[in-house]
C-alpha cells in the first residue's frame, strides 16, 4: 500500500480511484476534515490560522504571499509523506480545482524534486480519452507496491 | 437599519488565516460579507470575455463573480476585493476588478492586500467607508451647511474643531493630539471661543478620526464617522467642486488617504499606513533635523531642489539618515527639505495614487497640505494643478460639521 498524492488534491473522483485499489489517497479533504474537527480552533471556514502561513515557511520563504505558504502549511506535510503522486494538468473545475497557481507550481516541483513515481496525464476531452485515462490510472496505481490487481 | 450587503472577491484569505478578521471589520459595521454564487459554466464564460487570462483558479472565480455582479446577476449593497500581499498576478486583477466595478456599476469598491497580520482593526475604516457610501447616500449628497453645528476630527497627530452656521466656518480650534477627551475639549473650547458662540446652543455634533469614537460618545455627537468619506465631503465642499469628479489626497501623520469621489460621494479610495516614511510623521521629523518649525518646511522646500539630495531608502529611520548624510556632505537646509517633500510625495505616487484613477481637480487636505513644498513635489509628479481649499487643515472637522448639519431636529 502506498501513500498517493492526487492533484488536484480536492479530487474527490481520484481519491476514491486510489482507494479503490487499495492505496492511501492524499488529498486535501483529508487535511481540511482533521483541521475542523480539532477542537479549540475558530478560524473558519479552514480553521488555518495566521500561525500556518508561518508554518508554510518550511516550504516557502518570506517574501512568498501569506495564501501560498498557509496552503503550503497544508500540502506541504503530505508531500513528505507522498510515495507517488498523480497529478492532472488542465482538469476541469467540476473534477477538482486548486486555488493559487503559485501554490500549485510549488506543489508539482516539490513532488517532482522527490523522485517518486509520477503519473502526469491531461485532462480527458472525450469519451474515448476517458477510458484511456482511468486505465493509465489503473495501470498505475497496480504497478506501486501494495497495489491491489 | 438592515445589513449592508458586502460581496466579496477574493483569493487568499482563508489560507491565510485573515477571514475570520475580515469577517469580524465587516460584523462590526453592521455588514455582511457573502461570496456570490455563480454557476460553473458562468465560471468559464465571465473568465473568458474578461479577457485577462491568469493562471489562478481563484482568480478567474473573482472576475467571473464580478462580472456577473455588475452584469446585475447578484445582487450586492457593495463590493470588497482581497488578495495577498506581494503576489503579481492577483495585484493585476485587483487593480483591473476594482476599475471594471468603478466603470461599469454604481458599486461602491474597496480592495486591499492583506499578509497573515491583516486584523479587524486595520480593515475597520475601509469597511466602515464601504457601509456608509451604501447605507448613507442621501446623507452624503448634502451640500450645505445649515444651523449651528460643530465638528470634530481627532486625529493621531493634531486634534481640530470647527463651528459652523448657516454654511460659513465661524470657529476653528487647532491642537497637538496628547490626551484623546482632553485634546478633543480644549479645541471645541478654542473653536466656540472664536465662533462666540455656547455650547448649548449647538444643534448637532459630528466627529471623525481616530479618536472618534471615543469623544462622540463623551460628548454625545450626532455622527461618528470615519475620515474617508467625511474628509472626501468636506475637501469638494470647501474646494466648491461638488459636481463631477476629483481626487483628494490626505498625507496624514499616521496614515494616508487617496480618494477618487464623483459628486460628492467616495467612489474608489486606498489607505496606507504601513510606512512612516511616506507620512506627514517623517516631515515633522525633516523639520526637526533641520531645526526649523514644520510650518516652515514648506516655505524652505521651494527654495530647494529634491534631486541635488541621495535618498536612498523610502524608510523613515534610514530616509532621515539620508537627509543627515547629506547635510553633512554640505547639502543645503533647502534641497533636504525639497528631497524630504519629494520622497513622500513620491511614495504616496508609487504606493497609493497608482491603485486609483487620478481624475482632476487634485484636491489635497489635512495638516500637510499646508507644506508647499510637498503640494508642489504631488502637483510635479502628477503633473496637474493641485488644488488646497481654504481650512484645508480642518477637513475632517469641516466635513463633519457639514453633515451633522442633517441631523438638526424641526
Amino acid at each position: 500500500m502506498a501513500k498517493v498524492f492526487i492533484y488536484p488534491t480536492t479530487s474527490l473522483i481520484l481519491s476514491d480511484l486510489v482507494a479503490r485499489f487499495g492505496h492511501t489517497p492524499l488529498s486535501a479533504a483529508l487535511q481540511v476534515r482533521e483541521r475542523i474537527q480539532t477542537p479549540g480552533l475558530e478560524s473558519p471556514p479552514l480553521q488555518i490560522t495566521p500561525e500556518d502561513p508561518k508554518k508554510g515557511l518550511r516550504y516557502a520563504a518570506v517574501e512568498v504571499p501569506s495564501g501560498v505558504r498557509g496552503r503550503m502549511a497544508l500540502y506541504g506535510p503530505m508531500i513528505e509523506e507522498a510515495e507517488a503522486a498523480i497529478i492532472i494538468h488542465d482538469a476541469d473545475y467540476s473534477f477538482g480545482c486548486m486555488g493559487c497557481a503559485r501554490t500549485n507550481e510549488l506543489i508539482q516541483f516539490l513532488l517532482r524534486k522527490k523522485g517518486i513515481p509520477i503519473l502526469d496525464l491531461r485532462y480527458p476531452r472525450t469519451d474515448e480519452e476517458g477510458v484511456e485515462f482511468v486505465a493509465a490510472i489503473q495501470e498505475f496505481l497496480k504497478s506501486l507496491p501494495g497495489g491491489s490487481p | 437599519m438592515s445589513k449592508v450587503r458586502i460581496a466579496q472577491l477574493s483569493c487568499g484569505p482563508e489560507y491565510s488565516g485573515v477571514q475570520k478578521e475580515i469577517e469580524e471589520a465587516a460584523r462590526a459595521v453592521d455588514a455582511e460579507l457573502f461570496y456570490p454564487d455563480i454557476r460553473l459554466e458562468d465560471i468559464r464564460s465571465g473568465f473568458d470575455s474578461f479577457g485577462l487570462d491568469v493562471r489562478s483558479p481563484d482568480l478567474r472565480l473573482s472576475i467571473a463573480r464580478a462580472r456577473a455582479l455588475v452584469e446585475g446577476k447578484i445582487e450586492a449593497d457593495a463590493v470588497f476585493i482581497a488578495t495577498c500581499f506581494r503576489c503579481a498576478e492577483a495585484a493585476i486583477v485587483r487593480n483591473e476588478l476594482r476599475r471594471y466595478i468603478a466603470e461599469n456599476s454604481k458599486l461602491p469598491v474597496v480592495s486591499y492586500s492583506f499578509t497573515e497580520r491583516t486584523t479587524a482593526g486595520t480593515l475597520l475604516t475601509r469597511m466602515e467607508a464601504l457601509t456608509t457610501i451604501a447605507r448613507r447616500r442621501a446623507l452624503l449628497a448634502r451640500e450645505i451647511q445649515e444651523g449651528l453645528t460643530l465638528g470634530i476630527d481627532s486625529g493621531s497627530s493634531t486634534t481640530k474643531a470647527v463651528v459652523m452656521r448657516d454654511n460659513q466656518i465661524i470657529g476653528t480650534g487647532w491642537l497637538p493630539t496628547t490626551g484623546v477627551l482632553a485634546s478633543a475639549e480644549s479645541a471645541i473650547e478654542l473653536a466656540l471661543q472664536q465662533a462666540g458662540v455656547k455650547r448649548s446652543e449647538i444643534q448637532a455634533v459630528g466627529t471623525t478620526g481616530y479618536g472618534r469614537f471615543l469623544v462622540g460618545e463623551k460628548i454625545k455627537a450626532d455622527l461618528i464617522q470615519e475620515e474617508l468619506t467625511v474628509n472626501s465631503k468636506g475637501a469638494v465642499y470647501l474646494a466648491d467642486t461638488q459636481h463631477g469628479p476629483s481626487t483628494v489626497i490626505d498625507i496624514g501623520g499616521m496614515d494616508n488617504k487617496a480618494i477618487s469621489v464623483q459628486d460628492g460621494i467616495p467612489g474608489t479610495f486606498t489607505m496606507g499606513g504601513i510606512c512612516a516614511g511616506a507620512s506627514g510623521r517623517f516631515l515633522e521629523m525633516t523639520a526637526k533635523r533641520l531645526g526649523v518649525d514644520i510650518t516652515e518646511l514648506g516655505p524652505l522646500a521651494l527654495k530647494g531642489m529634491a534631486k541635488k539630495v541621495p535618498m536612498n531608502s523610502y524608510c523613515i529611520v534610514f530616509g532621515t539618515q539620508s537627509l543627515v548624510n547629506a547635510l553633512a556632505a554640505g547639502s543645503t537646509p533647502e534641497d533636504v527639505a525639497a528631497a524630504a517633500c519629494h520622497s513622500v510625495a513620491e511614495q504616496v505616487f508609487e504606493q497609493q495614487l497608482q491603485e486609483i484613477d487620478i481624475k482632476t481637480p487634485v484636491i489635497m487636505v489635512g495638516g500637510t497640505s499646508l507644506i508647499e513644498g510637498l503640494v508642489k513635489a504631488m502637483g510635479d509628479l502628477l503633473q496637474v494643478e493641485i488644488v488646497v481649499p481654504h481650512h484645508s487643515q480642518y477637513i475632517g472637522a469641516v466635513g463633519s460639521a457639514l453633515l451633522a448639519s442633517g441631523f438638526i431636529k424641526g
